[in-house]
């Protein structure tokens, strides 16, 4: 190459070139970049190469672009704003480097400056868009929030002689998990109440949750039998709903009467696991309530029937599988894989129900990250009548 | 609290010299001061600090709301006079942090024994007769820059955090992590520093305050440097023959020798 195209390539080269003092001033500026800008180059001698950035991009330069260059000899790919001799701005990509003396300080600084209009464009509209995506994500997490606490029971309203508690575990912020629970009056003496799970997650699950709720409560007003009312619920799930999903869900629906001190239980299960009793002695089981089918899944479904009493001091606890099936972290083991929660349930026998659901939400917390799906809680436990009264 | 780990406390020089602290500005971290810290070293016991938000601090520590006004960062620094039990302080301050460490002496007189106030501003933006250098739409156009730059920060950062890469030698690992600050704090300490206005607070500086300008600063140029001398009580100011922001960088030998100078001051 000669002499001469060296020199060409320099002066009109298809970027800006500027070579300036270590403090920043001009000693050279080839043809190119005095054409953007519009100056007659020997205007540019001596100024400050800050100076020719916008004054917000200036503050930026002078606080962190121009130190970072001294201190660790170059910058690359700096966006800022060059202002041209009629007041026009030129987006511009600033790679730079220093050219060091032999006594180890900065001689020189070598600067090339590329033409970024079209690019500053594209950056802004991605700006733009990183912007609404975070706005849209805040706007479905609310969405989701609200949806899931419209599927809850605002307050459980328990008889007079009966404690619960309840903890509803959200896996994911901005999807809603079919869980769902409730207890509330059907007579003077009788009381209703229900936990399950509906297949799938999201929209179409936050659906069919609504509509099991509210099926599950109008058919317990008409019948007594549990078995009965998962079968009023398995008709509607039946029909047509104009959803794509499968439609069934696991449930326990039972019945509470007030006897003695404590409470006749009878419940009904399709499919969903069995609940837990802890006992006042200090022991702990599950309630024989496993198998039967889940609701609406198939088309002549059975469903499991079980009674017994809760006396002073037990607690029937509650919950689905997201607890169950929780990650370990250990291979692929699940958490209740080799009987930890009954293990758990019995370590923690006698509890009240508030105790047992705060117990519950401590393991909750120690599985953290492992608990991949929604976790409903609730606990029905009947108080130790207290000497003398 | 560990106020070592939230501000990245690091001490270096001589154990029983003068106890100097050295607070960055907006833009950057520690780091900046190395060329100093090199001269001053032998002579003085030295403190650095990265603002929360910044450098090295404990992200965990990060309080948007706090970290809204200059009055927080100067909480944190009475936060370590007092938790390290420190006395006769020299608070060294560049830039905002000049302001901050103004701030923590006022609130904390009894400890701090000097203020140097390494190229202040009390307020960037022109207000009536005063000449701040900038105007509110500057202060738009530098946030704008701000996000614009860190467009590609969380990948590139991604590495660093991570603590994944392979460790190259110092040089590449110091260009890597020189001043590179969490864009969304970077946004709320911009704000901070550039809307704030602490005029007022200069008369109420109580110890002996050196005032350093550069001869051609377009941050805080010398009618603001003037202005700052001629509103603290006992304040002296030293010009220096510099170009730009950061003498601690632009100029090591003679920011050194300004503040070893008023450090030994009677």
């Amino acid at each position: 190459m000669t002499d001469l195209s060296l020199e060409d390539f320099w002066e009109n080269g298809p970027c800006g070139q500027l070579i300036a003092r270590p403090d920043g001033r001009i000693v050279r500026v080839n043809a190119t970049l005095s054409r953007w800008l519009g100056y007659d180059r020997n205007a540019l001698q001596g100024r400050l190469f800050s100076d020719l950035i916008t004054a917000g991009g200036r503050i930026h330069y002078d606080t962190h672009f121009g130190p970072l260059l001294r201190m660790s000899g170059e910058l690359n790919g700096v966006t800022v704003d060059l202002v041209a001799a009629d007041g026009a701005r030129l987006p511009i990509f600033l790679t730079a480097n220093v050219k060091m003396g032999s006594d180890g300080r900065p001689e020189l600084l070598r600067i090339t400056a590329v033409d970024a209009a079209d690019r500053r464009a594209y950056e802004r509209e991605l700006l733009e868009e990183r912007r609404r995506v975070a706005t849209e994500q805040g706007r479905v997490q609310v969405f989701a929030e609200t949806l899931r606490r419209s599927l809850l029971p605002p307050v459980l309203s328990p008889p007079s002689g009966l404690d619960a508690a309840d903890y509803y575990h959200t896996a994911s912020d901005d999807d809603v998990g079919g869980d769902f629970y409730d207890l509330f009056p059907l007579t003077r003496a009788k009381w209703g109440f229900f936990l399950g799970d509906v297949a799938g997650k999201g929209v179409e699950a936050a659906v069919i949750t609504g509509l099991t709720r509210y099926a599950l409560r109008a058919a317990a007003v008409f019948d007594d039998d549990p078995v009965q009312v998962l079968h009023n619920l398995h008709s509607v799930l039946r029909q047509k709903l104009g959803v794509q999903d499968d439609r069934f869900c696991t449930v326990i629906y039972g019945n509470l009467t007030k006897r003695d001190n404590g409470f006749d239980v009878e419940i009904a299960s399709g499919g969903h696991p069995p609940p837990l009793q802890l006992l006042a002695d200090g022991s702990a089981h599950y309630v024989d309530s496993i198998g039967g089918h889940a609701v609406g899944l198939v088309a002549e479904p059975r469903f499991i029937a079980t009674r017994f009493y809760l006396a002073p001091g037990d607690t029937l606890v509650l919950y689905t599988d997201g607890l169950t099936e929780a990650a370990t972290g250990v291979g692929r083991e699940r958490y209740d894989d080799r009987g930890a929660l009954l293990r758990f349930a019995k370590s923690h026998a006698p509890a009240t129900a508030s105790g047992a659901v705060e117990a519950v939400h401590v393991l909750l917390d120690s599985l953290g990250g492992g608990v991949e799906d929604d976790v409903a809680v609730l606990a029905l436990g009947v108080p130790l009548v207290k000497s003398g009264e | 609290m560990d106020v070592y780990a939230r501000n990245n406390i690091n001490i270096v020089g001589a154990a029983d010299g003068p106890l100097v602290v050295l607070a960055h500005g907006f833009g950057c971290d520690q780091q900046l001061w190395r060329l100093v810290v090199d001269r001053l070293k032998s002579d003085f016991r030295l403190l650095l600090i990265d603002h929360v938000g910044c450098g090295e601090s404990d992200p965990a520590c990060w309080d948007a709301q706090k970290y809204s006004s200059l009055a927080g960062y100067a909480a944190d620094v009475v936060d370590i006079v007092r938790e390290l039990d420190l006395h006769d302080v020299v608070f060294v301050g560049h830039s905002v942090a000049a302001m901050i460490g103004a701030l923590a002496v006022i609130a904390e007189p009894g400890r701090f024994a000097k203020l140097v106030m390494l190229t202040p501003s009390p307020r960037y933006i022109d207000d009536g007769d005063y000449r701040g250098g900038f105007s509110r739409s500057d202060i738009d156009d530098l946030l704008e820059s701000l996000e614009l730059n860190y467009l590609g920060w969380s990948h590139a950062m991604a590495p660093v955090i991570m603590g994944t890469q392979d460790r190259p030698q110092l040089q590449d690992e110091l260009a890597e992590t020189f001043c590179r600050n969490d864009p969304a704090h970077a946004r709320v300490f911009a704000r901070t520093t550039f809307l704030s206005d602490n005029r007022n607070d200069l008369a109420q500086i109580p110890v002996p305050t050196l005032v350093i300008e550069c001869a051609q600063d377009t941050i805080a140029p010398r009618e603001v440097g003037a202005y700052v001398h001629e509103n603290i009580p006992d304040s002296r100011l030293v010009t220096l023959d510099a170009t730009g922001h950061c003498p601690q960088v632009s100029a090591p030998d003679a920011t050194a020798a300004a503040i070893s100078a008023f450090v030994r001051s009677a």
